[in-house]
């Protein structure tokens, strides 16, 4: 590539970054906080829940409020409207663990026509799994530099 | 109050990913990957539980705590059974969320047909 | 002279280095648009032949439904004509699926000779561009072109799963659901409407860094400016020889673009100049940049623009799809985009 091309793609980059429109941060950000922190307050009433009507331990109340969460991300998924919800909330809507179920289910149920197996279960994970990847992996980390330093 | 302390801190990670989404090019998916690993380091630290005593389901529902539970789980596990349980850990303390995934995922398949979008 | 055609004879219809005459004019015989219910909800909703209500339309999968609009536009474009399916030659077109599968798919129920050409977004311009060569040279008397898109099947080729939730960006675009028919036939049939082809552009690929899929219009921009001005150069037109200048799908960022980057190379597009994909929308709709797709361009061509020729609102316009040449790969390998504009001049007959 010669510098009269570079300079050309480079200032037409220039041009368009200015022409942009940006996404609107601070609206952006308010539905952002009132999804996410609506989700964790339902969260935590599930905590409650499992705390003092189910009386459940400590890592039961973490793995049922999981599971119950989840649940809901997956049926508000098959329903069509989480992904309403997320127009609306963005991160709000990505962050909490239900953001992870929408990120399953919605493949899942996307490449169902592709079959149970190679569709469904094949590419559950194709947008989840980094998270597991990296989550897992760095925690295998975290358990060796534990025993390392200990 | 613990309410509200959940909302206010659960929302506030979410805005910060929402900063993030709108102001660089990464990714949806590349944050969520960035929220476990920092979740993951800052529970191996053990900086990660003081906010969960705090934020209570506002710091444990968010990714991040997700990652904090893996982080705790590994150290927990390698703590009793050492290598091994460096391995196992973070997988037990995370398998029941990552199990309803995979079973409401496949069940919502099974059941549900995707839309077209408006 | 040019050293080169010491070695190669200069085509007599040529002229310029990128544009055909068509001195044996291909004439449009008929048309047909078939597009999803959003796009009947839009600006040229009360055009379309047929809006679909269900954008599956009874069958099992997105792909499916979109080859069958495809098979169904070719049929009733000929229906309308009263045109027999055995008179077509030809049918070339093509979609954005890999391999073009929706073409392909349509081509075995027709059961006609089949042409797949693929030119992402350009597709129905670059359908029209072979047609009319192949009638323009004496090769062949009735041929069909066309080009469709499916929004569902696209988001899930190209972005995401339809219930993942996903926020989009200003300068995205949605692709349309539809799909776009023209029956070309040779010079002198009883069945022509009038509106003739008078000149092709075969476009360059032009790629100015853009890496943002989301920002489609942008990438595209640098080539459609590009086609333009060969386009005028070639033939020694200006804007003012054309009722409209029509381009495919840039959307609201890369039509604003178009215009600015012309300009630059001294051509004002002034009053004369629409972008299909831009203006198939709504603003009320809420679709951010606009509209994309082969579709795009082609429901719109073959419903609005084709009839307003007919009644004379329009007598002479240049017809340019743009082709974003990405893949999913491509993109994740941060290449970026290369972009092309294929044209074509529709003209009506006088007299």
């Amino acid at each position: 590539m010669n510098k009269k091309e570079l300079d050309e793609k480079q200032s037409y980059n220039e041009l368009v970054k200015q022409r942009m429109d940006k996404s609107p941060l601070l609206p952006d950000c308010v539905k952002a906080f009132i999804t996410g922190g609506t989700i964790c307050t339902i969260g935590e009433g599930l905590r409650k829940f499992g705390e003092h009507i189910l009386k459940l331990s400590e890592d039961d109340v973490a793995a049922f409020t999981a599971i119950v969460l989840v649940f809901f991300g997956a049926l508000l998924t098959g329903l069509g409207v989480y992904d309403k919800i997320y127009k609306f909330g963005g991160a709000g809507a990505a962050v909490p663990i239900t953001g992870f179920s929408n990120s399953v289910v919605a493949p899942a149920m996307e490449w169902r026509r592709e079959g149970l197996i190679m569709g469904t279960a094949a590419r559950m994970f194709t947008i989840a799994g980094p998270v597991l990847v990296y989550g897992v992996g760095s925690s295998v980390i975290v358990g060796l530099l534990y025993l390392a330093f200990n | 109050m613990d309410y509200i302390y959940a909302f206010l801190i659960g929302g506030l990670l979410c805005v910060i990913a929402q900063i993030l989404m709108d102001l660089t090019s990464i990714t949806p998916g590349k944050i969520l990957v960035l929220y476990v690993t920092v979740g993951v380091i800052l529970g191996g630290l053990g900086i990660y539980d003081k906010l969960v005593d705090f934020a209570g389901a506002g710091a444990t529902v968010p990714l991040t705590g997700f990652g904090n539970s893996l982080a705790k789980g590994a150290i927990k596990a390698a703590g009793e059974r050492g290598i091994i349980g460096a391995f196992t850990g973070g997988m037990t303390g995370t398998a029941a969320g990552v199990a309803a995934a995979i079973v409401f995922g496949y069940l919502a398949a099974i059941i549900f047909k995707p839309k077209t979008k408006k | 002279m040019d050293n080169r055609y010491k070695q190669i004879i200069p085509a007599p219809n040529r002229v310029g280095t990128q544009t055909l005459v068509f001195n044996n004019r291909p004439s449009v015989a008929s048309m047909a648009a078939i597009a999803g219910d959003l796009e009947g909800e839009g600006t040229f909703g009360d055009h379309y032949d047929m809006v679909l209500t269900d954008d599956l339309w009874g069958e099992e999968t997105w792909e499916k439904a979109e080859s069958k609009m495809f098979e169904e536009v070719v049929r009733k474009a000929l229906a309308k004509d009263n045109l027999d399916e055995k008179w077509v030659e030809c049918l070339i077109g093509g979609d954005l699926l890999n391999q073009i599968i929706a073409a392909n798919f349509a081509a075995r129920q027709l059961g006609l000779p089949f042409l797949g050409v693929y030119g992402a977004c350009s597709t129905m311009a670059e359908s029209l561009l072979v047609g009319s060569v192949l009638i323009s040279g004496g090769f062949m008397s009735c041929v069909a072109c066309a080009a469709s898109s499916h929004f569902s099947t696209a988001e899930r080729q190209y972005r995401s799963p339809l219930e993942m939730g996903t926020q989009r960006t200003p300068t995205a675009q949605r692709t349309v659901t539809g799909a776009g028919c023209t029956i070309l036939v040779g010079p002198g049939s009883g069945s022509s409407k009038g509106i003739e082809i008078t000149h092709g552009t075969v476009g360059k690929v032009v790629d100015l860094g853009i890496t943002d899929a989301n920002n489609m219009g942008a990438a595209m921009a640098p080539a459609a400016t590009d086609s333009i001005c060969a386009h005028l150069a070639d033939t020694g037109r200006t804007v003012d020889d054309y009722d409209l200048i029509v381009t495919g799908d840039l959307g609201a960022l890369g039509s604003e673009l178009t215009r600015e980057l012309c300009l630059k190379k001294g051509v004002d597009l002034k009053d004369k100049y629409l972008d299909c994909g831009d203006s198939i929308f709504t603003k009320e709709q809420d679709m951010k940049a606009g509209g994309s797709g082969c579709g795009c361009s082609a429901v719109v061509l073959n419903s609005y623009l084709l009839k307003e020729m007919m009644s004379s609102k329009y007598n002479r316009i240049l017809f340019l799809a743009t082709g974003a040449l990405l893949s999913v790969d491509s993109t994740q390998q941060g290449e970026s985009i290369p972009c092309v504009a294929h044209g074509v001049v529709f003209e009506r007959r006088m007299g």
